[in-house]
């Protein structure tokens, strides 16, 4: 169920990210979300793409410190404090997120969200028995 | 009461050519000394073909084998004792560079002979009985705390055992105790200076009449600040384990050099490259010969500082020759916060850790506090997308490096290729810290 998403670990200066997405341009690769987490020292890109796999041997043939890690796409529920109701699902249950950001469909009227978690598949199991709509890469 | 001018006079103001002769005297003891108990300094004069009976006085110095840092390595624990352990009554360590630290012996004599060389200092620096003498170096296996401690009691101060950090107490007991000297590295002494400062002392009010500082180079200008702020004057101290700990040399009130307790070790100046002994008064490496040391005794040990010596009288009434201020090394050694640190130590580390040796190491002074930050390349297939697994691994790897270093760098992870991707030799070391003048 889990959806693939790329990382990359760029160095935190101007023109690193874009050499990135060059590459993939060229390679036909197309991104459909990206979040960048920064220090003063380095930045990790995360990127859902349409094709993880060639994005990633592209990559790394580059020399890059890439992985491809599953995460866990969701629907945020389309209520007042949705968000907070899946944290706190999470929270009950003892799971910790490393990361969140928004991902961007085609599915309208909808807000989702990637999320990185210490125990991906507990989390799916969780969020499933509490309605919370998953994605999976079809969906993406 | 007077103070007195000097502990041991009758060796401090010695005519230059007794000191000679006694040197001589020594040396010839001290070789035999070595050549029947150490096989290390047999086999060595054995392959340069030199007997003791070679040496006639100082003047045959050179034709001694010199000894090395990595020579030390290669005999550890034991292999330079000149002693029976059971003669020996203390070690104390350095670090060496591949994990292996140097270990020097000392016996009853050994030390005695090493605190006196550390209340020289400490008398040439204005104490007598009266004073209070703070001891803020590292005490333990560093040599600094244990040697003027030594020397301070011999001078017969006061002595305030204090050892290196905990800022607060230092502070505490200099001004209710109303120490008058202050011993410890350059750069604490600064911050201990700023710190008096913001608490509402002027250098009036500081009770500090003089500062041995040493174990890391100062400059010039350092030395112009530390007085100004403590109200004192400082003075350098210079040593090394290797030859027995600080007090191998010391400034007296002239300031200019430090004076080569010359009735226990002998300065020679070589040309690095090629180990050729350079006359008075020219640039280049500084090895020393212990005259009288038994447990650990160094022959021509090659020291890697860079600089020069001169036997210009000097006003303070001491005979000894003086070496300057070292200028620079012949080696890669860094000395960060009083540490002696090789580039070797941290690749071993790296490599042990799983890295590859693709890393920058960056020194800087921030409020007189060096800094020390290593980049280190992370390896692709390490690389996890968390910023916390980025950290943990970061906190490992300078735990690691404190481990083998005694010092821990702040350690950046960086991208793959990012520090060796220009062609050539990547740049090391960037050290943007002013250490000499
Ligand atoms: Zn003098």
């Amino acid at each position: 169920m889990a959806i693939r998403q790329l990382s990359v670990f760029l160095e935190n200066k101007k023109g690193s990210l874009s050499e990135i997405t060059n590459l993939l341009a060229e390679a036909k690769v197309d991104l459909r979300s990206m979040c960048i987490a920064e220090t003063s020292n380095y930045g990790i890109v995360r990127i859902i793409a349409n094709d993880p796999a060639k994005a990633l041997e592209i990559l790394i043939a580059s020399g890059f410190a890439a992985q491809i890690r599953p995460v866990t796409a969701f629907a945020v529920p389309d209520q007042p404090g949705g968000l907070a109701q899946v944290l706190e699902i999470l929270e009950e249950n003892g799971i910790n997120i490393e990361y969140m950001y928004a991902l961007v469909t085609t599915i309208a009227d909808k807000a989702y969200a990637v999320m990185r978690t210490d125990d991906e598949e507990k989390t799916e199991a969780v969020l499933a028995k509490n309605n919370i709509e998953l994605l999976d890469e079809k969906n993406v | 009461m007077e103070n007195r001018k000097y502990y041991q006079p009758e060796f401090e103001t010695m005519p230059v050519e007794d000191i000679k002769k006694l040197q001589s005297e020594k040396l010839i003891k001290q070789v035999k000394h070595v050549y029947e108990n150490v096989p290390f300094y047999r086999a060595r004069m054995d392959e340069k073909g030199v007997k003791p009976e070679d040496i006639k006085g100082i003047e045959d110095l050179y034709k001694l084998p010199f000894v090395e840092k990595s020579d030390l390595r290669d005999n550890y624990p034991y292999g330079m004792l000149a002693k029976p352990l059971a003669d020996c009554v203390r070690i104390q360590s350095t670090s060496g560079t591949t994990g292996k630290r140097v270990i020097a012996y000392y016996t009853q004599y050994d030390i005695d002979l090493w605190e006196d060389c550390c209340a020289r200092a400490l008398v040439a620096a204005g104490a007598d009985k009266e004073d209070v003498v703070q001891v803020s170096y590292g005490y333990g296996l560093f040599t600094g705390g244990p040697g003027l401690n030594g020397g301070s009691h011999k001078v017969g101060c006061l002595t305030l055992p204090m050892s290196s950090g905990n800022t607060e107490r230092q502070l505490q007991f200099m001004t209710d105790l109303k120490a008058t000297v202050l011993c410890c590295t350059p750069s604490y002494a600064a911050y201990l200076g700023e710190s008096l400062k913001e608490m509402g002392y002027t250098p009036e009010t500081i009770p500090l009449k003089a500062g041995i500082f040493g174990a890391e180079p100062w400059t010039s200008e350092n030395r112009r600040q530390l007085e100004a702020t403590l109200g004192i004057k400082a003075y350098d101290i210079y040593g090394l384990t290797e030859i027995s700990g600080p007090g191998v040399s010391f400034e007296c009130a002239e300031q200019g050099g430090m004076h080569i307790n010359e009735d226990h070790f002998v300065a020679e100046i070589i040309n690095p490259e090629t180990g050729e002994p350079l006359p008075e008064g020219e640039k280049g490496e500084l090895v020393f010969t212990c005259l009288d040391k038994e447990a650990f005794p160094m022959l021509r040990y090659r020291t890697r500082d860079i600089c020069v010596l001169s036997r210009k009288p000097c006003s303070c009434g001491r005979t000894f020759i003086r070496m300057s201020k070292p200028m620079g090394r012949s080696d890669d050694m860094m000395i960060i916060r009083g540490v002696n640190v090789f580039p070797s130590q941290i690749e071993a580390v790296l490599l042990k850790e799983g890295y590859t040796p693709n890393y920058q190491i960056k020194l800087s002074r921030v409020n007189n506090n060096d800094t020390f930050d290593v980049f280190v390349e992370l390896p692709p297939e390490q690389f996890d997308d968390s910023v916390k697994s980025i950290s943990a691994k970061e906190a490992s790897l300078r735990d690691a490096m404190r481990n083998m270093l005694g010092i821990g760098p702040a350690i950046h992870l960086v991208p793959p290729k990012t520090i060796t991707r220009s062609e050539g030799k990547a740049v090391r070391i960037i050290d943007e810290r002013k250490l000499h003048d």
